[in-house]
């Protein structure tokens, strides 16, 4: 099964590198589009989605693309297995909870995946590491080409893709960065960028967590207009933004460093403590240490760890990824549990040992 | 994403800029009514600014049940059904529909036409402002179906049958004109 593979790697976004990668954890742009001939998803009898996830399956594997991918029925898997690709960013939440018919086909490097029956019939997404939206647009068009080519996608002269939800319509195109934005946070500074961003009618939301109550600093600015812009104009209104939300997270880590050198370095040194020897520790807490660590190894705090190696902790230290590893299933207390015998043996071991 | 004051889905993402200070609300169809029947109460000025005209919004009771009652031929759906669901039926919704969704699209995305990508194959139509000939054809398939349960439900094989033949015309037609390409 191609989940041993999945368990002992990590994906390409994780790797740390890029450009601007210090803050830019990742770019990512997906795509919504629908068959002609069917209901939308949520209309579709299971018949008919049984019959859209064939159509799809099997015209896929006419592109080129869609033969070097991996398909998996999501229907067939285990809870634990959605969730573990949810975790990897390849499914969304909504694909892995729902019912019926639906699969998704990636890619080793785990760049590209197509999402059968989500919201939509087809969901492209393309994710890279850094800041790298030119290079995700370029490789999800050459995707959508492919695929257009053998799939009668349903458009409309003056509405463009037709999307199940009115929201997407147009280009049914979403265009979202993940930033790290942990300086910003401290300085509380955060707010008052965000005030900034809702102006220009971009959404940023925490990666973990609920809302607006974000675990780790982890951030995603997307946008929300998919009508009457180009998928161009769009993917700039996001990238615009970008190098200045980089210039303030760096004029803030500036200032920490210069103004409370050693308050900062005595909250990474904690941090980085708690995690080598915590002995019960929740996914929320470690979220916010691996944050901190994160950013001590940016600003030359913590010696013998690579940013690439804290990117892969965040990953692997989420629920579905520890039971995956550890090979059964473990509630809540368990895992927390398993979660910091992990962290301590993963420092013990020495962070650049493996992989 | 649900609505803040309900178990339905959000349909309006409302973001209220007041002096100095940011309000999210993300809202259900018959909520955001509410609110934004409040907002153009409370602030007098009374612009066209596309929130007002949204659906359901400054419209009578009588008017927005006519509406509500208008049903998809291709899927069936009502568009009461995609007021409280906030998902279409099928593609034809945006044929069937048009105009109805024309305030509430314009209220999300402030604009009404798309400029961006479209397939190789509808390129050279880009004065149409409808259903390329091939989409409405393919979407007429969703239709058949629903008539083709109909059929098997009154027993009346023939018609079912005549209908998944009709189907298969339509669907060898694409793929053929597709492989020509
Ligand atoms: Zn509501
Ligand atoms: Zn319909």
């Amino acid at each position: 099964m191609k989940f041993e593979v999945l368990k002992s790697s990590v994906g390409e976004w994780l790797k740390g590198t890029g450009p601007e990668s210090d803050i830019v954890m990742s770019s990512r742009v997906r795509l919504a589009r629908n068959l002609a001939q069917y209901p939308f998803v949520g209309r579709a009898s299971e018949m008919e989605r049984r019959e859209v996830e064939e159509f799809l399956r099997s015209r896929l594997t006419k592109t080129s693309v869609g033969s070097r991918l991996e398909y998996m029925d999501l229907g067939g898997l285990e809870d634990l297995d959605r969730q573990f690709l949810v975790e990897r960013q390849l499914i969304s939440r909504e694909h892995a909870d729902a019912t019926g018919a639906r699969g998704v086909a990636i890619d080793s490097a785990e760049q590209v995946s197509l999402m059968i029956n989500e919201e939509d019939h087809l969901r492209i997404q393309c994710l890279h590491s850094g800041l790298d939206l030119e290079a995700v647009w370029a490789q999800i068009r050459s995707v959508d080409e492919e695929i257009e080519a053998v799939v009668p996608y349903a458009f409309h002269q003056r509405w463009g893709y037709l999307t199940a939800c009115p929201t997407n319509v147009g280009t049914g195109i979403r265009v979202s960065v993940m930033l790290h934005l942990p300086a910003l946070v401290i300085t509380r500074q955060i707010d008052k960028v965000f005030r900034s961003l809702h102006k220009i009618s971009l959404a940023v939301r925490g990666l973990y967590g609920e809302g607006s109550q974000a675990f780790g600093d982890f951030y995603q600015i997307s946008n929300q207009i998919t009508l009457g812009r180009t998928e161009s104009e769009l993917i700039s209104q996001v990238a615009d933004v970008v190098p200045v939300l980089i210039d303030y997270e760096r004029r803030a880590r500036d200032f920490l460093l210069e103004e409370t050198e050693r308050n900062v370095h005595d909250q990474v040194s904690r941090a980085f403590g708690i995690l080598r020897t915590a002995q019960t520790i929740s996914a929320e807490e470690t979220m916010q240490l691996l944050s901190r660590v994160r950013m001590g190894v940016l600003l030359g705090l913590v010696d013998d760890l690579h940013v690439s190696d804290v990117n892969k902790l965040l990953v692997r230290t989420q629920p579905a990824h520890l039971q995956k590893m550890k090979g059964i299933d473990l509630d809540t207390k368990d895992r927390n549990i398993e979660r910091a015998r992990f962290l301590r043996s993963y420092f013990e071991a020495g962070s650049s040992g493996e992989n | 994403m649900q609505c803040q004051q309900c178990d339905k889905q959000a349909m309006f993402h409302i973001t209220e800029l007041e002096t100095g200070d940011v309000r999210e609300l993300h809202l259900c169809e018959d909520h955001a009514r509410v609110y934004l029947n409040q907002a153009e109460a409370d602030s007098q000025e009374n612009e066209s600014d596309g929130t007002g005209g949204a659906v359901g919004v400054g419209q009578t009771a009588k008017e927005l049940s006519e509406i509500d009652q208008r049903v998809c031929e291709m899927c069936g759906i009502t568009f009461f059904e995609f007021r409280n669901q906030g998902r279409l039926g099928c593609p034809h919704d945006y044929v069937q529909f048009e105009e109805e969704l024309e305030p509430l699209i314009a209220n999300i995305h402030g604009e009404l036409k798309h400029t961006g990508c479209r397939p190789k194959r509808e390129r050279s139509a880009e004065d149409q402002s409808v259903l390329p000939e091939s989409t409405e054809k393919l979407t007429s398939v969703i239709g058949m179906r629903k008539e083709i349960r109909e059929a098997v439900e009154d027993e009346d094989y023939e018609v079912a049958g005549t209908l998944r033949d009709d189907i298969q015309k339509i669907l060898h037609q694409w793929h053929a004109e597709e492989s020509k390409e």
